[in-house]
């Protein structure tokens, strides 16, 4: 796949000094989901204000569809859309014409079929003549994205989209999102709902402190990273673990009725059978045992931590 | 040249005019209205003609520069303040547009409320005073020049402003009180000498000058004076204008 945004030792230093972003290099591919991870104050927003040209990078260069941001900004902007974090609207206006605002901004003669696709695709086309102040939360964020996608965008990005709406609206927007990605939108979100980014991603990246720590594809991110717990619930509770058992990756919880047993996700699981033998050796029963795959929420808090 | 996104600036600027339209065009036009009826009709008609104009005539052009320049700066610094305090700019600062074209968008709309405005005020003025107008194309000169030039200058404002008492404090502060200052209801010639001089540091006092040559033929200043000065004002704007786009000032972090 051919890079759609190539970001090269990205820096941006603020008037106070503070460093939002550090000699940051990333490449988005054309048509995948790129998910970016990072707590509070990270820098996504960062980033993506400075690639959709509303912040000024200190140093460096970012390319969108192989136009310098800086240089050749009119094609640059054009293929982008983006989505912000807050639900910034003019609430007097009327779903309609913000959309058509919007598409008017970025240059587009007047589509109504597309426009009514777009609505209709969010479905908000029985609000169009509504004025925004009178749509719910969850309506007020599909407006945000209708207004992104007016122009027809080639790059879309999504700050923290599902923030506070229900779970249907927001298994809907994934449901959007895949939608858009085949259609063939290059699709860039940042997100605090690492389930979200698990169910929808092809690559995952993790900034933190305004460096990009990590990046990779998910799946090989969750295998590389991802471990597996062997939880027993114990029959009679243990005081502490036996110095038979010392050796293995074990964890005895409070109450000494629960033994958690991590092994790597990839393995086959030799080490697991092996390990309930030598528990079986020691006459330590349990009643129930069930097995959990480490979520990509355990791997992104041992990153940050890290 | 992005057209369609000057244009969505535009009629985005001129919806919320008519959505706001007793704000926006009502509530200058009375106030106007009363000054001609106070002012104008009652104190006016018991008052001497200045320079062979009658003063309820003369103060015509001076009133109708008071609104539009007041209704200018009005326009153009809430038209770019909003949305910087929605954060709705996210939109404009990631579009296509270069800040000429920005530019033209705001101010454009803002110049074009206050040359409607001005021209519903002279035909208000006509049901109360009775004037006449000399040099018909030089007064519809002298009209947009001095609504771009102090829509430029709203533009200014709108940027600099950081809360809506800051917005405010410019037109009511600053504006108002220069243009009641500058001549809109008297001759400068009338002011003893020495404030006749400290008057013509006074910018409105040119731009009314010039406007009521327009209308009269009669004026404080020479008309090639007035117009210098306005596009001397026009010139500082837009240097001001230039230098926020270049640095981002109060736009772009």
């Amino acid at each position: 796949m051919a890079a759609i945004i190539q970001v090269e030792n990205l820096s941006k230093r603020y008037a106070s000094g503070f460093e939002a972003l550090k000699r940051v290099d990333l490449t988005i591919e054309r048509g995948e989901i790129f998910a970016l991870l990072g707590p509070n104050g990270a820098g996504k927003t960062t980033l993506i204000n400075v690639i959709c040209g509303i912040v000024t990078a200190s140093e460096g260069s970012v390319r969108a569809d192989g136009h310098d941001i800086v240089r050749d900004y009119r094609a640059a902007r054009s293929a982008i859309g983006l989505v912000p974090q807050e639900l910034t609207t003019d609430l007097f206006e009327k779903v309609w014409d913000t959309v058509a605002f919007s598409r008017g901004l970025f240059g587009k003669a007047r589509n109504d079929a597309h426009l009514e696709r777009v609505l209709g695709a969010l479905s908000l086309l029985d609000k169009k003549d509504s004025k925004i102040m009178t749509l719910s939360g969850g309506m007020k964020r599909r407006v945000m994205i209708a207004k992104a996608l007016a122009h027809e965008p080639r790059i879309l990005f999504l700050d923290e989209p599902t923030a506070g709406v229900d779970v249907a609206l927001r298994r809907q927007m994934w449901e959007l999102v895949s939608g858009l990605r085949k259609e063939g939108v290059t699709i860039i979100l940042t997100t605090h709902y690492i389930e979200e980014a698990e169910a929808m991603a092809d690559r995952i990246g993790v900034i933190d402190h305004g460096e990009l720590v990590l990046v990779d594809e998910k799946d090989r991110l969750l295998e590389r990273l991802g471990k597996k717990e062997l939880t027993l619930e114990l029959k009679q509770p243990l005081a502490c673990i036996p110095k038979e058992l010392a050796d293995e990756p074990l964890e005895l919880a409070p109450g000494g009725r629960r033994l958690v047993y991590t092994f790597d996700a990839k393995s086959d699981g030799a080490g697991a059978a092996r390990f309930l033998r030598r528990l079986g050796e020691q006459g330590i029963e349990f009643t129930d045992l069930n097995t959990k795959e480490r979520s990509l929420e355990d791997i992104f808090v041992d990153l940050v931590k890290s | 040249m992005n057209r369609h996104g000057i244009r969505a600036i535009y009629r985005f600027e001129m919806a919320r005019t008519f959505r706001t339209i007793l704000q926006s065009i009502a509530s200058p036009v009375l106030s106007t209205s009363l000054y001609f009826i106070v002012f104008g009709s009652a104190i006016g008609s018991r008052m001497a003609a200045i320079e062979g104009v009658s003063y309820g005539a003369f103060i015509v052009p001076g009133l109708m520069l008071l609104s539009i320049l007041t209704e200018s700066v009005s326009n153009a610094s809430f038209g770019i303040y909003l949305p910087r305090f929605s954060g709705t700019i996210y939109e404009v600062l990631s579009a296509p547009l270069s800040s000429l074209e920005i530019v033209i968008g705001y101010v454009g709309a803002a110049a074009t409320k206050s040359v409607l405005l001005g021209l519903l005020i002279s035909v208000t003025a006509r049901l109360f005073v009775s004037y006449h107008i000399l040099h018909p194309l030089w007064m519809i000169a002298f009209l947009l020049l001095t609504a771009v030039t102090f829509s430029l200058f709203g533009f200014v404002i709108g940027i600099w402003a950081n809360g809506f008492e800051q917005l405010q404090l410019v037109p009511t502060m600053i504006v108002m009180p220069l243009t009641f200052l500058g001549g809109s209801f008297y001759s400068i010639r009338m002011l003893p000498p020495l404030w006749q001089k400290v008057a013509l540091a006074n910018p409105v006092v040119y731009l009314v000058s010039g406007f009521r040559w327009s209308f009269y033929g009669t004026s404080d200043v020479s008309v090639g004076t007035s117009l210098g000065m306005t596009l001397v004002f026009l010139g500082l704007c837009l240097v001001a204008v230039r230098w926020i786009f270049k640095t981002g000032y109060r736009l772009k972090a």
